[in-house]
Order: C-alpha cells, then sequence, then structure tokens
C-alpha cells in the first residue's frame, strides 16, 4: 500500500459532461467580469450576499475541512493507520480553499484590491480575521503539498531537451526543500489545524453582526461553535465520500478497513453538533419559530433532519461496514452541512425591507457548478500527476501492464 | 532531533508573542472616543412637508446625475415606497397620517450615522470610519466591495454599483463631508424650506427634540427615534406616528457591533486563545509521537525501500 499517481486514462463521458459545465460557467464569469455583478446575479441591496457566498465561500471552506481533521488525527495524534487518507484530505482542503479565495475574487466588487486585508487591518471585523486565516492557511497548506511534489520530481527532473540544463538545478532545490521541510513540517502541520479552528469559527461569527436581519431559528451568539462543530464533523464524511468516488472513478479498491474507523467516529461528533444545536433551539426559545411551518421553518426541518438520520446510520456497525451505507451517511452530513451554510447565509437573511426574496440566477448558479467542476477535473489532473492516493501494489502493475499493451494495440 | 525540534518550537513560540502584542495594538487602537460636540440631526416630520427639495440638493451636492429641480414637485413617486440606491443617497416617502388624512406624513431615509456603527465594526479594511464629529465616512481607496457593510447594516443603508464592473462603489450619506469641511451646512439641511431639518450639537438637538414633544403633546408620541436605537444614533426623528409604521424598523437599543465584538475579541483576547492551543496541539504532538517512535521509523524504511523498488 503506497501513494502513487493514479494510472488511468483521462477522459471519461464524465470528464466531458465536467468540461462543458465548467465552460458554462467560465462564460458567465466573463460576462460578471466584464458588465458587473449586476448582469449575472440576483444580488440587490437588500441582499447583498447570495450562492457565491453562502456556498462557494461558506460551503467551501466547511467541506474543505477533512484538511485540518485528518491532519489532526494522522500527524498530531500520530494514528498512523490514517496516513491513507491524509494525502488525498490534504489535497482536497488545498484545491477547496484555492477554490474558495478565487470563488472571493468573483464575489467581491473589487477584485483587484483582494490583497487589501493584508496591509489594512480591522481587528473589530469578523470578516477579517476570516480573510486572513483563510489567506495564511492557504499558504500553509500549500507548503504542507510541497513534500507530494519533491517525492514525485527528486532524482526524476527531465526537462526536454532546451531546459535540460535546468534539471541538475531544480534537483537540488527539490533535494533542499525535501530535507528543510522534514526538519520544519510540524510548525506547518499545527499551524494548519490552529488557523483552521479559528476561521471555521469565525465564519459563524460573520452573520451575527447581521443582528435582526436574521432568523432567530439561526441567529445565536453560539453560532461561531456551531461553525466549527459542523465542520468538524463533515471533516470525515468528506474524506469518505471522496475516497469512495474516487476508486469507483478509478476502479482502485476501496480502503475500506480506514474508512469504516473513520466513520465510526463520525456519530461521536455530529452527536455534540447536535446536542449543542438542539440546546440552543430550547435555551432561546426558538422552537416556536419552527411551529409556524412556514417556508423557512421547513428548510430548518430539512437541515437537521439530514443530520439526525446521518447520526442513526453512522451509529450502526452494519452501516459503516458497507460501502455503500458509509457512502449514503457521509453524503447526508455534507448535504446537511451545505444545506446549514445556505440556511445560514441566505435563507435566514431576512431584511426588514425585502421587496422580493432572494433567488440565485441561472448565471449564479452556473458558474458556482462550474466551479466544482473545475475543481474536481483539477483534482483528477494532480492524482495522476503526484503520489496522493493510496494503491495496493499488484493492482498498480496490473494496470501499468494494461496500459502498456493498449497502446502496443492501437499502434497495431 | 529531538532537541532540534525543542529549539524550532521555542522560535515559533517567540513570533508568536510578536504577533500577540502587534494585534493588541491595533485591537486598541479601533476603540475612538466621540466629541462632546458631534453632530445630530433632528428630522422633524410633522414639520416636513414633502417637497423632496433635499432629495435635489443631496444629488447636485454629491454629482450624482438628477432632473430639474422642477420636476421633484411630481407627487406620483409617493405611490411606491422608495429606498436610497446608488442614484440617491436620499429619499423621502409618504405615509399616511391618522389624525389628518389631508396631512401625509413625509419621511426622510439616509444613513442615520450610528454612534456605535455596524459596517464600521464590519469593514473587512477599515474602508468605513466614525469620525470624531459622529459622521461614518466611507473610503474608496480602502474598499474592496466585500458588501458585508450592507449585511451589517440595520438600518440596511449602503448601495452597491451592481452594473459597475471597475471601481464600483458603496454609496451612502457622509453627511456632506466636502461641504462642512469648508464651514457650509449639509446640502439637504441647507435647502430644506421649512426648517423640517434641524441640525447642531446632539446633545443640543435632543434637547429640542424633547421640547416640541412636551409642548405638543398632541401632536407627537414620546420617542425620539434614534436617541436610544442601537445605541444611539446621529439622525433623530419625531413623529406622530408609531416608527414601525413610518417604516424605521423596531431595533433595540444595544449597539449593533456588540455581541459580534465581543466574541471576536473573545476568540481572540490578545491571541492567548490561539497560542494556548498552538502550544496544546504541539505538546500532543510531541507525546504522541515519542510514543509512536519504534512503528514510525519501521514504516519509513519500509516505504523508502518500496518505492526505490517501484521505479524503473
Amino acid at each position: 500500500m503506497i501513494p502513487w499517481p493514479v494510472k488511468y486514462r483521462f477522459f471519461t463521458p464524465g470528464v466531458i459532461i465536467l468540461i462543458i459545465i465548467a465552460l458554462n460557467g467560465l462564460a458567465f464569469l466573463a460576462v460578471r467580469f466584464f458588465s458587473g455583478l449586476g448582469a449575472v446575479t440576483n444580488l440587490d441591496n437588500n441582499t447583498p450576499w447570495g450562492l457565491w457566498i453562502g456556498v462557494d465561500v461558506a460551503a467551501g471552506v466547511a467541506l474543505a475541512a477533512g484538511g485540518f481533521t485528518s491532519a489532526a488525527l494522522g500527524h498530531i495524534m500520530h494514528r498512523e493507520h490514517y496516513h491513507a487518507i491524509v494525502r488525498p484530505a490534504l489535497l482536497t482542503a488545498m484545491l477547496g480553499y484555492t477554490f474558495v479565495a478565487f470563488a472571493v475574487c468573483v464575489d467581491i466588487g473589487r477584485f483587484y484590491y483582494i490583497w487589501h486585508p493584508l496591509i489594512m487591518w480591522n481587528g473589530n471585523s469578523a470578516l477579517f480575521e476570516v480573510g486572513i486565516c483563510v489567506m495564511i492557511y492557504m499558504t500553509v497548506l500549500y507548503i504542507e503539498f510541497l513534500p507530494i511534489v519533491t517525492e514525485r520530481f527528486m532524482g526524476r527532473v527531465d526537462l526536454p531537451e532546451f531546459l535540460s540544463f535546468l534539471n541538475k538545478p531544480i534537483d537540488k532545490v527539490l533535494r533542499y526543500l525535501d530535507s528543510r521541510l522534514k526538519l520544519t513540517m510540524f510548525v506547518f502541520i499545527i499551524a494548519g489545524v490552529v488557523l483552521s479552528t479559528l476561521h471555521q469559527s469565525s465564519l459563524g461569527t460573520l452573520m451575527v453582526i447581521a443582528g435582526q436581519k436574521m432568523h432567530p431559528l439561526w441567529q445565536t451568539p453560539v453560532l461561531p461553535l456551531l461553525f466549527l462543530l459542523s465542520a468538524i464533523a463533515v471533516g470525515f464524511p468528506m474524506i469518505i465520500f471522496e475516497s469512495l468516488i474516487a476508486s469507483r472513478s478509478f476502479k482502485i479498491k476501496p480502503e475500506m478497513k480506514i474508512l469504516s474507523r473513520l466513520g465510526a467516529m463520525v456519530a461521536p461528533i455530529v452527536g455534540i453538533y447536535l446536542a449543542v444545536k438542539i440546546g440552543d433551539i430550547f435555551i432561546r426559545e426558538t422552537f416556536k419559530y419552527i411551529l409556524i411551518f412556514d417556508a423557512t421553518a421547513w428548510m430548518f426541518i430539512a437541515e437537521m433532519s439530514l443530520f439526525i438520520i446521518a447520526f442513526i446510520l453512522f451509529l450502526s456497525k452494519k452501516i459503516t461496514n458497507s460501502p455503500l451505507g458509509l457512502f449514503s451517511a457521509s453524503l447526508l452530513v455534507i448535504a446537511g452541512v451545505m444545506l446549514n451554510r445556505v440556511n445560514n447565509f441566505i435563507v435566514a437573511y431576512k431584511p426588514f425591507f425585502n421587496p422580493s426574496a432572494y433567488f440565485p440566477s441561472f448565471g449564479e448558479i452556473s458558474v458556482t457548478l462550474g466551479c466544482i467542476a473545475l475543481l474536481v477535473l483539477v483534482y483528477r489532473t494532480v492524482v495522476m500527476i503526484f503520489p496522493v492516493i493510496t494503491q495496493e501494489r499488484k493492482d498498480l502493475v496490473k494496470k501499468i501492464i494494461e496500459i502498456e499493451n493498449s497502446r502496443a494495440g492501437s499502434f497495431k | 532531533m529531538k532537541n532540534l525540534n525543542r529549539r524550532d518550537f521555542f522560535k515559533t513560540a517567540a513570533l508568536g508573542a510578536t504577533i500577540a502584542t502587534l494585534g493588541a495594538s491595533s485591537v486598541k487602537g479601533a476603540e475612538k472616543i466621540l466629541s462632546e460636540n458631534r453632530i445630530g440631526i433632528l428630522v422633524d416630520t410633522d414639520v416636513c412637508v414633502g417637497c423632496r427639495h433635499c432629495e435635489w440638493a443631496c444629488r447636485t451636492a454629491h454629482n450624482l446625475p438628477t432632473p430639474d429641480l422642477e420636476t421633484y414637485s411630481d407627487n406620483s413617486v409617493f405611490i411606491e415606497y422608495r429606498r436610497p440606491d446608488a442614484t440617491a443617497l436620499t429619499v423621502v416617502n409618504e405615509f399616511e397620517n391618522d389624525n389628518n388624512s389631508l396631512l401625509p406624513i413625509h419621511v426622510k431615509t439616509q444613513c442615520m450615522h450610528c454612534e456605535r456603527p455596524a459596517c464600521v465594526s464590519a469593514c473587512i479594511v477599515g474602508a468605513l470610519t466614525k469620525g470624531e464629529d459622529g459622521s461614518v465616512i466611507w473610503d474608496t481607496n480602502k474598499c474592496i466591495g466585500c458588501r458585508y457593510c450592507m449585511v451589517a447594516c440595520q438600518f440596511q443603508i449602503p448601495t452597491y454599483d451592481y452594473d459597475r464592473s471597475i471601481d464600483p462603489q458603496i454609496r451612502k450619506c457622509d453627511l456632506c463631508h466636502d461641504r462642512r469641511t469648508s464651514g457650509k451646512l449639509p446640502a439637504c439641511v441647507e435647502i430644506c424650506p421649512n426648517e423640517a431639518l434641524l441640525f447642531g450639537k446632539r446633545s443640543e438637538v435632543l434637547r429640542v427634540a424633547k421640547n416640541r414633544i412636551k409642548r405638543k403633546s398632541d401632536v407627537y408620541i414620546d420617542h425620539i427615534y434614534g436617541e436610544q436605537e442601537i445605541g444611539g444614533t446621529s439622525w433623530m426623528y419625531i413623529a406622530g406616528k408609531n416608527f414601525e409604521k413610518l417604516k424605521l424598523p423596531p431595533l433595540g437599543n444595544s449597539p449593533a457591533p456588540g455581541i459580534s465584538e465581543s466574541i471576536q475579541h473573545g476568540i481572540f483576547a490578545y491571541f492567548v486563545p490561539p497560542v494556548t492551543l498552538y502550544a496544546l496541539l504541539g505538546t500532543m504532538m510531541w507525546l504522541t509521537k515519542r510514543r509512536n517512535k519504534d512503528n514510525d521509523d519501521n514504516e519509513n524504511v519500509d516505504v523508502k525501500k518500496d518505492g526505490k523498488g517501484e521505479k524503473s
């Protein structure tokens, strides 16, 4: 069992569909950058934040939480048998945060001033803290990924003829990086976990300042805690979900032994989240808003049901031991957290002057889907180049031989 | 190896301490003390006749496109409730008068210039600032267009240029900052033909408002909107009708950024919690590493050997 670049053909029907979705998103993006936010989005002065903040940024950050939960488990608690999932989770986090940063650039009006928070500080602003933490954490993630790059190319730098004189110097740089990183990596790993807990919670603080504009079912001073707990809760399900999809897509045997053990840890975490969430509703006596059964209440019920069903499923050994059971239960947690972020940032936002309720435009949805498609495509590319996904050695050899044979066959 | 780890760790801790002191000083700077003489403006909705000259004057003063002043006498705009937008920093709306249906109530809307503004607390780059004189001013050179101020503002005042892709503006009343620096009154106050807008020291304006309510207790309800609302505002209103029916949102008296800021400072509290967490995780990492050291070494050797074997 070693991490190794995946050997598989890149283009499949699924990949082509993803490319089409990505291109559609890029077309709308072009309009946004040429004609302003109003041309593509349904945002207005009453609803300044919409789908791009709710899903691309808030849900994106939450779903990338697998990076820090797995780092905490694998590196800080040194549970070695989980090492197989650390790299895929790291890659997801790295690409996820890149996607979030990109989404922020798309959403903010003056994207060319994205660097302003680096030198213009406002310590009172939750958004400032989120921004700074995300920027630093993204850098940390790229540093954490570097050893995978050095491992792949050390002693194997082979540039085309006219650049071949660079082979040696690059190799030297890689070796230097590798030796330095080995000694200092722990600094970055711990920093990554600290930064994550900070900004995952501050993302919850963001909406606290909206005050009465937030529906009481979601507006609570414990929002930061709820955001942190739900981010931790979605970390492992996200890893399981991805790992199972990758295995299926690349025809690799799923790592059920590790995934089941991860799955067994999900129920307690989701349980803690649910306890705090339900406790909060009863302490602030906001459950009366559920009993109104209006559209907003139903969104809340849907969100809670996803978590509760997932919690019950994860309690069962039978579920966590079967790939399908594990997959469905994980999907429920992911859907629950996504809906939670959408509810917090979009559904719960009820401005006093609100002539028309917000619903995302076709352009907004296209851009969001396009970005996700692009993310999946980049992920696929990276795991084919770098040793990220752990595979059985004999399967790997078999696959390489298969590919060689088919290539030889096509020449006949 | 162990020693080296420890030494690096102390270096990191020292760095953390430096960042902590930097952070602490930046937080302190954010608390500003308002001047005793800060501005207050009273809108007396009983005096306002809805001529909308203030809208024209405001547009003119801020170089926004405007039709001629004569067209503002057209009362048909009152049919629909209007809000400030990218083309108007202030608008006047008409409401029914329960006491006398022939004399409708007119309410001017603009930035309230809160005493404890949520937008200033929220702004990621500090582009919005609260001046000593009470005015809340937006700085185009800092703003990144994130629109968090709009999310934060309880009065839903800041507006955004949704149709511009380069340099979209956040627009709101700036209490005519430029005019005041050259000794003039805000444009709306200056033009108001009925003196429905009373401009002065906030404490003085409040005293006048209380007097008016006392003298004409049959006309006004006993409430100055903005005296206490979300910690007080620079613009204040008196009226003969419940303010909620005049579309002035019912807000509590605690400052808007209060809870958010205390959470934020609680999490950071001079960077003690993050640094503590860092130290805690570091200790945990070091302890579990020692426990697993033998396992770890064996595994590493294993992988390396096999990795070489795979190369060809």
